[in-house]
């Protein structure tokens, strides 16, 4: 029984020793032909035989960090909320909504994505943020005027890197909900209700008590998202437009690694470029390991943290804030 | 009365002060707001994914096959996915089960030590790997040595992502099972297998099916990893060795397609798949509170 299973185990290892092994020597051809110039290149170019990462990693970073942006709020919110006591019969259900997001196969975020949320999208909430942000310097170039057709309506490209952004970032909200909502469970009971005993209102118990506590779980549970949101491949290649070029701004098509795998791999006949979609196969793994170790190293540290601050009565933590906003 | 000035903070206002409410105000606003921007992704999903959805399903839907380039007027149907998602999530299934099962009996009765730990930290970085890699790793290899697309390669690269759910969740089970239970076997003179086989896993026999359960929804739901291996097929294929369509693949190609009644197709699939993956999530949860109870 115990040589079974234990050969079981090895052979998981194994599994995944044959996972990297295959991907660094299928994408070693790659780096020794472009060296570090893979990654810092932007011209994707098969006939030529021509290959830079820059435009996918680009693609893959800017979707990750609008979608983080866009949920991360979100999910602390709905974290605070569900930690509430006031409203369990509120809680509950509203847990088990964000159970069944999470449980929604990712082709039909790419769907919907596709057919409703990237039209709505483009025809109502990019020429806003365009109003809004676009004249900042700089920033605002991110947010161009989109080109409209002859009856005045906005020719979308069916998908760009914004709206991979906000498909991602409702894919990831239950997975960021869940372990904020685990963080800020943490908390110690006697400073909440410490800080409400002295008369705080529930703005400044949560932030001046649970925020502070939970600040570097929560990092921990964004980390996880992004992990999540970089890896994610069918509903971005759905919705981000496509194309092998750098896109200029948030509003212009492009590709994230992932998809990029995705759309290219099956028809790649030429060695080289089969070889840089497994070349892009390896900075896909290094980054989201480096992700989901950041993620577990925060959500750690934060938990310890908690442990060593409560027993400790010199410390000049939360508590003692607390105590001045309210007196 | 003064104000209490803390170290380095400006004096804070006394009482109940109109801008602390407002904020206050603010906050609970804000809360609400993020409760609404919750639901209302799933409610336009959920929308959706019915109204179109059902106006594609009819008997032909699941008997026919998709109508070809030329006759894209007639709605056809998706029997060659249901097929083939059936046949590459079974294959699935026969390995990543019982392979996930002995991992985590392995990690939940045996496993201290070095080994125990790597197997541990390689299950929950394999959980972490993004699927595309998973499909990416068995295209280079198997489909590339076989010089074919197949329903094979598709169930490999799901198994690759299945095993480390199934052993997480079976190993999350299995150590729930009372330690009393196995020392009191043990002490009887019940040799260490025996107890696992017929005590530790009969007791914990509808955590494991949860487990399972979701390790099914997982594979059911995979596109990209079936996209880079099994390829896709429009024709009935009961072949393992041949390339075959799921009904997410169908999802994602027909989607893209310009002819309406070739969308159409998109979505009964998505409704089909959909409705499927809730019946198993919804029988998960009902053989796990039955479980629960059983305990209690």
């Amino acid at each position: 029984m115990v040589g079974v299973t234990v050969t079981t185990g090895i052979l998981l290892v194994g599994v995944l020793g044959v996972v990297l092994a295959v991907l660094a020597t299928g994408g070693a051809s790659t780096f020794s032909k472009f060296g570090l110039g893979f990654l810092t290149s932007t011209r994707w170019d098969p006939p030529h035989q021509e290959f830079g990462a820059l435009p996918f990693v680009f693609g893959t970073l800017v979707t990750s960090f609008v979608a983080l942006a866009l949920s991360v709020p979100v999910a602390v919110g709905l974290a605070v909320l569900l930690n509430e006591p006031i409203s369990m019969r509120i809680t509950g259900p509203l847990a088990t909504f964000i159970d069944v997001l999470a449980a929604i196969p990712s082709v039909v975020f790419g769907l919907v994505g596709l057919f409703v949320i990237a039209p709505w999208l483009e025809q109502h909430v990019e020429p806003v943020l365009h109003t809004v942000v676009g004249w900042i310097p700089v920033v605002g170039s991110l947010f161009p005027v989109l080109a409209r057709n002859e009856q005045g309506r906005i020719v979308g490209a069916g998908g760009d890197y914004f709206v991979a952004g906000v498909v991602l970032a409702i894919m990831i909200l239950p997975i960021v909900t869940a372990l904020s909502r685990e963080v800020v469970a943490t908390v110690p009971r006697e400073l909440r209700e410490g800080a409400k005993a002295l008369g705080a209102t529930r703005y400044e118990m949560v932030r001046l008590a649970v925020l502070p506590y939970s600040a570097q779980g929560i990092a921990g549970a964004a980390f996880l998202g992004l992990g999540r949101a970089l890896g994610e491949t069918i509903a971005v290649s759905m919705v981000i437009g496509g194309g092998s070029s750098l896109g200029a701004s948030l509003f212009a098509p492009g590709q994230s690694i992932a998809s990029a795998i995705a759309s290219q791999f099956n028809g790649a006949t030429n060695p080289l470029q089969r070889s840089s979609l497994l070349a892009l196969g390896v900075i896909l793994v290094a980054l989201s390991f480096g992700l989901a170790a950041l993620s577990k190293w925060f959500v750690g540290r934060g938990m310890r943290r908690m442990d060593v601050s409560s027993a400790d009565p010199v410390d000049p933590g939360p508590t003692q804030q607390v105590t001045a906003e309210a007196a | 009365m003064s104000p209490v000035v803390a170290a380095g903070r400006r004096p804070l206002p006394v009482g109940l002060t109109r801008s602390r409410k407002t904020k206050d105000r603010v906050f609970t606003f804000f809360l609400l707001v993020c409760v609404a921007l919750a639901l209302i992704p799933l409610v336009v999903i959920a929308v959706f994914v019915i109204v179109r959805g059902t106006g594609a399903i009819n008997t032909n839907f699941f008997t026919k096959l998709p109508p070809g380039p030329l006759d894209a007027r007639h709605t056809g149907g998706i029997s060659n996915a249901i097929v083939g998602s059936g046949m590459i999530v079974w294959l699935a299934v026969v390995i990543s089960v019982p392979l996930g099962m002995a991992t985590a009996v392995y990690l939940s009765e045996y496993g201290r030590g070095r080994i125990a730990t790597i197997v541990r930290f390689t299950a929950n970085t394999l959980l972490a790997t993004p699927s595309i890699i998973a499909g990416l790793v068995i295209a280079a290899t198997v489909v590339t040595w076989t010089h074919s697309f197949s329903a094979y390669a598709g169930s490999l690269a799901l198994s690759i992502l299945m095993w480390p759910v199934v052993t997480r969740a079976t190993e999350e089970v299995l150590r729930l099972v009372p330690q009393d239970l196995r020392e009191g076997a043990l002490a009887l003179g019940v040799p260490r297998w025996k107890v696992v086989l017929k005590i530790v896993i009969p007791t914990a026999g509808s955590g494991i099916v949860t487990g399972v359960m979701l390790a099914i929804s997982r594979g059911l739901g995979e596109t990209a990893a079936i996209l880079l291996t099994a390829l896709g097929n429009s024709f009935m294929n009961t072949a393992y060795g041949r390339p075959t369509s799921t009904i997410t693949l169908d999802i994602y190609t027909w989607a893209r397609q310009p002819q309406a009644t070739l969308q159409e197709l998109a979505w009964g699939g998505a409704i089909t798949l959909m409705t499927t993956v809730l019946v198993l999530s919804i029988t998960a949860r009902i053989v796990s509170i039955r479980r629960q109870r059983r305990l209690a």
